[in-house]
């Protein structure tokens, strides 16, 4: 990781790192970008109530300026995001599993709560959710290979062609599942080198957060990941019409405000990952990571 | 009417067109209500009358290839797809020398181009594609003890003008080697060897419907685009119209392959091989014209060899020939269409008149002026050139070149990575890890590292961000033709 530390627009983790991933609730859960965990800029929260309808915490309401700086963070932690080896990148995110699992107890209490479901669904989605980071954490130095071609042509010329991450890819999470939804769609993402803005599902924003808060135990460079909680009709038209946004991943927008937002996302010819409805526990296959990769061929001439 | 292949000639017939062109749908030549004349962009003489599609043309055209999907192609076994595609790439080789020619009438590009790069890479792209047809299963796409991937359904393809029969093979074979059927509609100034390949489609006794050419203007490529039957669009053309297009795929959830353009750099550094690097651009921009469509025309040079450059690249300049297409000594043929000379000539004065320091090759040979007929525009090239001139970003698909110098290699990865266009790019140094250092700074979708311009079909071809979308060729270009969403393949 000597690579990502080093590098100077790429602080890792933020100074104000929590030491540990809170369970209980606190007041108000607040948004990470850039590393830190800012309030709304316009000061708003929501609240959120669990399956029971118990009151769980508040959270903050991200507006279009904060949907903005976190692509701008998002854009910041891209150079030295993308251009760090694969090996390094993964063992940036086998960190983070590690501290899931150091407090996978809190978070399937925090399933839990938020849920509605048994302890046994909550744990098994949380070592669901563990198992499909470390599938993806063990993509990022394996992609470029199985991705990649030796081409060849007719005359003297050697060509490679090789993946490259798009860019800023807006990932909005699906409301279907708290916590193994949103690390499939995540992951893929950030896997392959783009950096990535989320937008929580309206449903489990506290999770979204309590996930942020592992990146940032785990010393996730800064901007690598950020999170919005809010309201996605008002967050993603922004997100889906940003010139700074390469790639957005529509798994969370239902189907009327994911036809907009393709249609939007047109606007500027990003890639946009819509694939059908999934069995987040199925085997994920490697097309949403393809979906958030361009393809380069580089051609030279071979000769004395 | 007749044309003799000239100083093109291969001793073989003249060739000859029909006075007029139906569409090919359903396997063989229907009319239409209203045609439009195709002329030489050399001579402004008509070389056919070709028919206009309207909406029921389409309709037409989208209902024979979804027949022919249903009935015939998604279902016959891959290996017999193979043999309709190697028959196909015959007897493309067959007719080459009358389809170069054809080619060079109708788009303006001097025939030593059509005959001896543009037709060999078409014949190629089938031959290659051939082979794919009953091999997806291993094209490593899902398990290969698996049944093979699944086509798409119907593709509805647009193309531009500048190597049409070039692009038509980019889109049409991979497009039935994967199983889908396919509208083309070639581009309304070029549509003469389009509608030949119906001819062979004809000939080769591919099931009627599998291929379907509509000629027409924009209108009729909206159409194709747009129509609710076609489950892929592949468009080839400028970027305002392939954003429209990716707005109503999105609406429609229709899949998408966008070729657009977009002025890349080509980067030639202090340690380079000036000559080389000259000789590169010059044949990479000025003689292959067509292919680098506005990829190649910007050229960034360190500083201290800037001076050297432009001098080599103008002496090679000013040996260029321009001529009619036809005549085996033309370096630069004619502009495709009046609309094209007008906009580079827009382009250049702008240029001008924002202070870039204009040279232009001499015009004609051994005369001072251009033809009075048909669309001319001598090899020209802008120094001084800064990233505020419309003419530094803006598509020309002509041969200006425009050069400014860099610095340092940060300085020039950083100015090239600016824009959101992404095509092509080359770099020029005798520095193996400099080159690649660059290559792998530049956000481009093919780079050319001490050569230009070069294509294969084994070898994926596309832009990133606005430039396009998917690749064509390759195994990558395969994917673009599958339905490989949720990972199924149970088709």
């Amino acid at each position: 990781m000597a690579d990502l530390a080093d590098a100077p627009e790429l602080p890792v983790g933020p100074p104000r790192a929590p030491s540990r991933v809170r369970a209980a609730p606190r007041t108000t859960y607040r948004l990470y970008i850039g590393g830190a965990f800012p309030r709304a800029a316009s000061g708003r929260t929501f609240e959120v109530h669990g399956a029971d309808g118990a009151f769980l915490a508040s959270a903050a309401l991200a507006a279009g300026r904060d949907a903005r700086d976190a692509v701008v963070a998002a854009r910041a932690a891209f150079p030295g995001w993308s251009r760090a080896a694969g090996y390094d990148r993964g063992q940036a995110l086998y960190r983070v599993a590690e501290v899931m699992e150091e407090h996978r107890a809190l978070f399937a209490a925090q399933l839990r709560r938020a849920a509605g479901c048994s302890a046994d669904a909550a744990y098994t989605e949380v070592d669901a959710a563990l198992d499909r980071w470390t599938w993806y954490a063990g993509w990022a130095d394996k992609i470029t290979q199985v991705r990649g071609t030796v081409n060849p042509v007719a005359g003297s010329f050697g060509t490679v062609t090789l993946p490259e991450p798009v860019g800023v890819a807006a990932v909005l999470a699906p409301p279907d599942s708290a916590l193994l939804g949103l690390v499939s769609v995540l992951a893929p993402a950030i896997a392959s080198g783009n950096t990535a803005v989320l937008v929580a599902s309206e449903r489990y924003p506290l999770l979204a957060v309590a996930f942020a808060e592992a990146l940032a135990a785990a010393r996730l460079p800064a901007g690598v990941v950020n999170v919005l909680t809010g309201e996605l009709a008002e967050l993603s038209p922004w997100l889906a019409a940003h010139q700074e946004v390469n790639a957005i991943d529509l798994a969370g927008a239902p189907g009327p405000l994911a036809d907009d937002l393709a249609v939007a996302a047109a606007g500027s010819l990003k890639r946009v990952v819509r694939f059908p409805a999934a069995d987040w526990s199925a085997e994920p296959g490697l097309e949403r990571m393809f979906a958030t990769l361009e393809t380069k061929t580089t051609w030279h001439p071979l000769g004395t | 009417m007749r044309f003799a292949h000239g100083a093109a000639g291969d001793g073989g017939s003249p060739v000859t067109l029909r006075g007029s062109y139906g569409l090919f749908i359903g396997g063989s030549f229907v009319s239409g209500s209203s045609v439009f004349k195709t002329i030489s962009p050399a001579t402004e003489e008509v070389l056919a009358e070709v028919t206009h599609g309207t909406t029921e043309d389409v309709d037409r055209a989208v209902a024979a290839a979804r027949g022919a999907y249903e009935r015939v192609w998604s279902v016959m076994p891959g290996r017999e797809r193979a043999r309709y595609l190697v028959r196909i790439a015959r007897l493309l080789r067959e007719r080459a020398a009358e389809l170069a020619v054809i080619e060079s009438l109708d788009t303006g590009r001097p025939i030593r181009q059509t005959r001896d790069v543009d037709l060999p890479l078409a014949v190629a792209h089938f031959f290659y594609h051939a082979g794919w047809a009953d091999k997806l299963a291993y094209a490593g796409f899902g398990p290969a003890a698996g049944p093979p991937p699944r086509p798409l359904g119907v593709v509805g393809q647009v193309i531009g003008w500048n190597s049409p029969l070039l692009m038509l093979a980019w889109k049409i074979a991979p497009a039935l080697a994967c199983g889908n059927t396919v509208v083309l509609k070639p581009a309304e100034t070029t549509p003469l060897t389009a509608l030949a390949f119906g001819e062979i489609c004809a000939e080769a006794g591919l099931p009627p419907g599998v291929v379907n050419i509509v000629t027409g203007d924009g209108l009729a490529g909206q159409l194709v685009a747009g129509h609710p039957g076609v489950d892929k669009v592949a468009f080839t053309g400028s970027p305002e119209v392939g954003r429209e297009i990716a707005k109503s795929a999105a609406l429609w959830g229709k899949r998408l392959t966008l070729e657009l353009g977009g002025t890349a750099a080509n980067i030639v550094c202090a340690d380079a091989d000036i000559e080389a690097a000259a000789r590169g651009i010059v044949e990479g921009v000025f003689i292959r014209q067509g292919h680098a469509c506005a990829a190649s025309s910007r050229v960034f040079v360190q500083q201290p060899v800037r001076d050297e450059l432009v001098a080599a690249i103008r002496t090679r300049m000013a040996a260029l020939r321009s001529g009619h297409p036809l005549d085996e000594a033309t370096d630069i043929g004619a502009v495709n269409s009046r609309g094209q000379l007008e906009r580079i000539t827009e382009l250049t004065r702008a240029a001008q008149a924002d202070g870039a320091v204009r040279w232009s090759a001499p015009p004609w040979p051994e005369q001072d002026t251009l033809p009075d007929r048909g669309f001319w525009f001598p090899p020209t090239l802008f120094a001084g050139v800064t990233p505020e001139h419309r003419i530094a970003g803006e598509e020309l698909c002509w041969p200006v070149l425009t050069v400014s110098s860099f610095a340092t290699p940060e300085e020039v990865a950083e100015r090239t990575s600016g824009t959101r266009y992404g095509l092509s790019a080359g770099v020029w140094t005798r520095q193996g890890a400099l080159s690649e250092w660059l290559a792998a700074r530049l956000r481009a979708g093919v780079i050319w590292l001490n050569s230009f311009g070069l294509l294969d079909p084994a070898v994926p071809f596309g832009g990133y961000q606005e430039s396009g979308l998917g690749r064509e060729g390759g195994r990558h270009g395969l994917e673009d033709y599958l339905d490989l969403t949720g990972g199924t393949y149970d088709g």
